[in-house]
């Protein structure tokens, strides 16, 4: 299957490239608007920051084609930064737009424990979800952030909690987003991966 | 529901080979960097620290290439360091495969470096290490892989790195190091009330009742170790159960 990765200069590219190999997935990268487009499934990876990512989207011309890609029904997975960069601001950096397929802000956390939120934690389910189904309720995922959205209306589906409820992880229809990292998160981690791509049409 | 504490096992390096002495000298081999990451990462770690420690700049091409070897074996986070001294020497750590890097002594010398790689890469990549050594009634940071006094109190140094930038500290007793006599609790304790970000505990693990005092009394996020482990003294699974049917919350393997 043809993955694509969006490439804008940061992102831990090569660490989700390296997790879907073992997963037998040959991923490649995209950095122009003619590469999203005739991919069986796009891959949003992200550390940074909100304003940074989005300003190098922009340059590179990548936000309305990230867009119609996700109107054409073509499944995204958002990580990290990447679930932020889709919402529509964020604390981080007030004056920038983002991707703004949902319509709610991330949010700086709270200084009510350590930050940034750093290890692994484990997650509240609120819905039924695609991308966790066959993993245990008690599993623990690898977070490292110190934004996070609160509220993503119908699409959580699942919340962790650090200084306050934030959303760890999200789907609605194509979209899927985790807060975590599913690449630094063991074999649970690769199973979010797997059934990511599931979505995707891949049969493994 | 709660953050789980972390186990980190740490490998010093001379850059290609996993190193170790006692107290920061009396160095010997112990073994191949990408063979006890692999290693490591089914066992159950959860983060795993790879460190330059002889950190001359001829080498840095062999060191970089062993952060690849051992972030191909990982599915876990990966923090490495060992002399970074400007922000390129920090990109190249990162895009060789690291989530998060060290620095030390040039941070000391250089406070605005943490401004400067914080603002680059972000606070959860920039972790602080601080070498530190009781003396009088207080602990001094030491630089230069601990062979030079610095004069600065640790804690007090603790503080300001995070002010400048710093998401994370690694803490290291170099009056425990390579001991096996106990975590030094009452500095990873000073230094944990001291400042917001997670703190690693280094230096002085032994059992898993150290692991635990460290958790409780030194107030630790994370504890890094290195000989018990490479040695299979202690394995990662038991600590956890251990730590875990203590009350401490950790993730358990597998």
């Amino acid at each position: 299957m043809n993955v694509a990765l969006v490439e804008y200069g940061a992102g831990n590219l090569p660490s989700v490239e390296r997790a879907l190999r073992l997963l037998g997935v040959e991923s490649r990268r995209a950095s122009t608007p003619e590469a999203l487009s005739g991919c069986d499934a796009l891959i949003l990876p992200g550390v940074g920051h909100f304003g940074a990512l989005m300003r190098s989207l922009g340059e590179r011309s990548l936000v309305a084609p990230l867009r119609d890609a996700v109107s054409r029904g073509t499944p995204l997975l958002g990580i990290c930064l990447g679930l932020q960069a889709m919402f529509a601001t964020s604390d981080e950096a007030p004056g920038d737009t983002g991707l703004s397929l949902f319509p709610q802000k991330v949010s700086a956390l709270p200084a009510t424990d350590r930050l940034p939120h750093m290890g692994w934690n484990q997650l509240r389910r609120a819905r039924p979800s695609k991308l966790l189904e066959g993993i245990p309720e008690d599993a623990y995922f690898y977070f490292a952030h110190s934004y996070a959205a609160l509220d993503a209306g119908e699409a959580g589906v699942a919340y962790c909690d650090h200084c306050t409820p934030f959303v760890a992880a999200l789907e609605q229809k194509n979209v899927f987003a985790t807060q975590f990292h599913p690449e630094k998160s063991g074999p649970v981690g690769a199973k979010i991966l797997t059934n990511f791509l599931r979505q995707a049409g891949n049969k493994v | 529901m709660s953050l789980a504490h972390r186990i980190i096992p740490c490998l010093d390096t001379d850059g290609e080979r996993v190193v170790k002495g006692v107290n920061f000298v009396n160095l010997r081999d112990a073994g191949d960097p990408a063979a006890l990451a692999a290693r490591y990462n089914i066992e159950g770690a959860d983060e795993l620290v790879v460190l330059d420690i002889a950190a001359s700049r001829d080498h840095r091409p062999t060191f970089l290439e062993t952060i690849r070897r051992v972030a191909a074996e990982l599915a876990i986070p990966l923090t490495a360091g060992g002399g970074v001294a400007n922000v390129d020497e920090g990109r190249a750590i990162l895009r060789a495969g690291a989530d998060k890097l060290t620095v030390n002594t040039a941070a000391i010398r250089n406070p605005p470096l943490l401004t400067a790689l914080a603002a680059e890469f972000g606070s959860q990549a920039v972790v602080l290490a601080i070498d530190a050594k009781r003396v009088g009634d207080r602990w001094e940071a030491f630089v230069r892989g601990g062979s030079v006094a610095t004069g600065i109190d640790a804690v007090e140094w603790a503080r300001q790195g995070v002010d400048s930038g710093a998401g994370e500290i690694l803490i290291t007793s170099m009056d425990k190091d390579g001991t096996r006599s106990g975590f030094d609790c009452p500095l990873t304790a000073a230094i944990s009330r001291a400042v917001s970000v997670p703190v690693i505990a280094s230096g002085g693990a032994d059992t898993p009742e150290t692991f635990l005092e460290v958790f409780r009394e030194g107030r630790a996020d994370a504890a890094l170790a290195a000989s018990i482990f490479h040695d299979s003294i202690q394995g990662l699974g038991a600590l956890k159960r251990y730590l875990g049917e203590n009350g401490v919350s950790v993730r358990q393997a597998g």
